[in-house]
């Protein structure tokens, strides 16, 4: 098992660290003139050799590395390449939509790659303390991120928001990883698992899960903790809102699945019924904040708060299942997500051209496949068959159901109903007349990078919604990795 | 005696944290965090935890907490302004809070006797044991961090640069 080099099961977080180093060192020797757009491409560059290293750990036989800290599985490489695949998109829409002129644009990809860095290790980690670390390097590279338009007001006020709010949770997050290692001696998951069942402190377990509940719970903006979600949306440039709204989370699922069925499975009945509660209240608060707003990227906002809370009602099937469908769903709305906010930073560009619904009448008009394109992406996120979000939706609930969860499959429905409210709103703005003023006259012609973009995202829901059976397969391999390795031992 | 110890400088650290709070301008602000990071110090000593008390006074108390005071003096930051804050936050925030402590003094003290109990100063970690564990368990996790340190770095510089025009 251990002729596998140690390298090998981290070389995708090697390969992206040693790209942001390479731009850190050739940017500033770049002539003064130069446009830093090429340090983009060569960001894009570094995510795809490190997507191709992620595929190509799959064939790697399941171990870890560095004393059991490192962890290649197929739930690794499956939340991998989606990050991957998620950096990837959202570069390609920096590098259509942000100024030439921009002066810190090469430090803009740099803190991408570093922040993949930490998300990739989130997902590989196996040790709380790695994950503690692999999140804090995301955290703080989002953070930076949001401030990026410092000539806004609301660009640095979007940066203290989140920065503040954010180290809170953190400190909670630690916290728990305290109280757990306090219980059980030991931060590696599956020992945790292991010593928990002699442990003589359950309560103080239970205490470290609420914690670490909390903090996670900040992250993926769930109810009660994303009353940061709307303001920092609103004040970051829409490439990065993209990102963050994707990846981190995405991220921080993916650690909240090891954690609760790899390290705390005899904790269930405790943390069931908080999940429950955290998902009817994100679903219900998301939506319902939702038709109040006219700003399009706050109303995304309050979406994915909603998205987060339909993710969540899966963790409550305890099953091989759940444990797939929050995988399945975790792409969907990586692709649709990353894919409509491509069109925002297109259409809004980086300084928000266009921020209220009103703004974007008649956008199919001017520019029919990217408004288009946004009308799919929207009927994705309402969950209309033939497209991700349908079946992301489907597995979900139905592995909720099949636990015996029916109230919270009636809560969904509800919420899914209220959803197609106010996108179908968004869609009719985007196919009505638009005014003879409309700020949408300035629109550029799309660019490559972002016909690119747009086109992956288009294509990855069109497939997840028409033969989503292997990238379902592949979310079933990644659970049953849990429960091999309960098995084994 | 080091239980005397103990309540002289866990006091002294509340006291500090709470001070830290309710100061209006930064630099007594700044002051009472390096009481606090100090007397930290001596609560790890009593722990046995020689190598990070020093390095708790070298690198928090003085390191950084130099750094801090300079940057607030060179920005010759005045008092702060007093907010009403949000009803919102005095509603929920204080009883939360309460609740919060309340809960986890119930379980550590509901626990006490599985948690069990160590003897203040019996026992010294050896730098040797815990270079054990930074350097060869948690690696990976220490290396890591160098990349934490970059991305903070690259961040400072890209909010801090000085717009062209």
């Amino acid at each position: 098992m251990n002729t596998v080099p140690q390298i090998f099961r981290i070389l995708p977080e090697v390969i992206l660290t040693v790209t942001g180093v390479l731009i850190m060192l050739i940017e500033p020797v770049m002539p003064k003139s130069a446009s830093r757009k090429s340090m983009g491409w060569l960001s894009v560059l570094g995510t795809l050799a490190a997507l191709g290293a992620s595929l190509w750990q799959y064939q790697l036989p399941v171990g870890t590395a560095y004393f059991g800290t490192i962890q290649t599985d197929a739930f690794s490489v499956f939340f991998h390449v989606l990050i991957c695949s998620i950096v990837l998109v959202s570069l390609l829409a920096a590098i259509s939509s942000a100024p030439r002129e921009m002066d810190t644009l090469g430090e803009y990809f740099g803190l991408v790659v570093f922040g993949a860095v930490g998300m990739l290790f989130m997902t590989s980690a196996v040790e709380l303390l790695v994950v503690f670390i692999g999140l804090e390097i995301s955290s703080i590279s989002t953070y930076i991120l949001a401030a990026f338009r410092r000539k806004s007001a609301k660009g640095p006020e979007a940066g203290i928001k989140y920065l503040l709010l954010g180290s809170f949770a953190t400190a909670f997050f630690l916290y728990g990883i305290a109280m757990l290692f306090g219980a059980t001696g030991t931060t590696v998951i599956s020992q945790i698992a292991d010593r928990l069942g002699s442990s003589h402190l359950p309560l103080l377990a239970v205490a470290g899960l609420g914690m670490i509940l909390i903090g996670i719970g900040f992250k993926v903006s769930a109810a009660p903790f994303q009353v940061w979600t709307p303001d920092v949306y609103e004040g970051s440039p829409s490439p990065v809102v993209g990102l963050m709204s994707t990846a981190p989370k995405a991220a921080a699922f993916a650690v909240l699945l090891r954690i609760l069925y790899g390290a705390l499975p005899t904790l269930h009945e405790y943390w069931v019924p908080l999940l429950w509660w955290l998902s009817a209240l994100s679903m219900t608060v998301g939506n319902l904040g939702a038709l109040r707003q006219r700003n399009v990227k706050r109303l995304l906002a309050y979406s994915s708060i909603a998205h987060a809370g339909y993710l969540l009602a899966a963790f409550t099937a305890l099953s091989a299942d759940g444990i797939a469908a929050a995988s399945f769903y975790a792409v969907t709305y990586a692709a649709m997500n990353v894919g409509i906010f491509a069109v925002v930073s297109y259409a809004g560009g980086y300084d928000d051209r266009l921020t209220l619904i009103e703004d974007y009448r008649g956008l199919a008009y001017r520019a029919p496949v990217m408004g288009g394109a946004m009308a799919f992406f929207l009927m994705s996120l309402i969950g209309i068959p033939f497209t991700g979000g349908f079946f992301g939706k489907f597995y979900v609930f139905s592995a909720a159901l099949h636990s015996g969860f029916l109230w919270l499959g009636i809560i969904g429905l509800l919420n899914s109903g209220i959803g197609a409210f106010y996108y179908l709103r968004l869609i009719a703005a985007l196919y009505s007349k638009p005014s003879e003023a409309a700020p949408l006259n300035q629109i550029p012609r799309p660019s490559f990078a972002l016909l690119l973009g747009v086109f992956l995202t288009v294509a990855a829901t069109l497939i997840l919604g028409i033969v989503p059976g292997r990238v379902l397969a592949m979310a079933k391999a990644g659970a049953a990795t849990f429960y091999s390795v309960s098995a084994s031992k | 005696m080091h239980l005397v110890l103990f309540f002289i400088f866990g006091g002294l650290c509340v006291a500090g944290a709470l001070n830290l709070l309710l100061q209006r301008h930064p630099i007594n602000s700044a002051l009472s965090l390096i009481v606090v990071m100090s007397s930290l110090a001596v609560l790890y000593l009593l722990l046995g935890a020689e190598f990070l008390a020093a390095a708790q006074v070298i690198v928090y108390s003085g390191a950084i907490m130099v750094l801090f005071t300079f940057v607030i003096m060179l920005l010759n930051a005045g008092r702060e302004d007093r907010t009403h804050g949000s009803k919102a936050a005095y509603a929920l925030g204080f009883p939360g809070a309460a609740i919060l402590v309340s809960l986890l003094a119930y379980i550590f003290l509901s626990n006490s006797r599985e948690l069990g109990s160590a003897e203040l100063g019996a026992y010294i970690v050896s730098t040797g044991d815990l270079s054990n564990v930074l350097f060869r368990d948690l690696l990976l996790p220490f290396e890591v961090t160098s990349v934490l340190i970059l991305v903070a770095i690259l961040g400072a510089v890209a909010l801090a640069r000085k717009e062209e025009n």
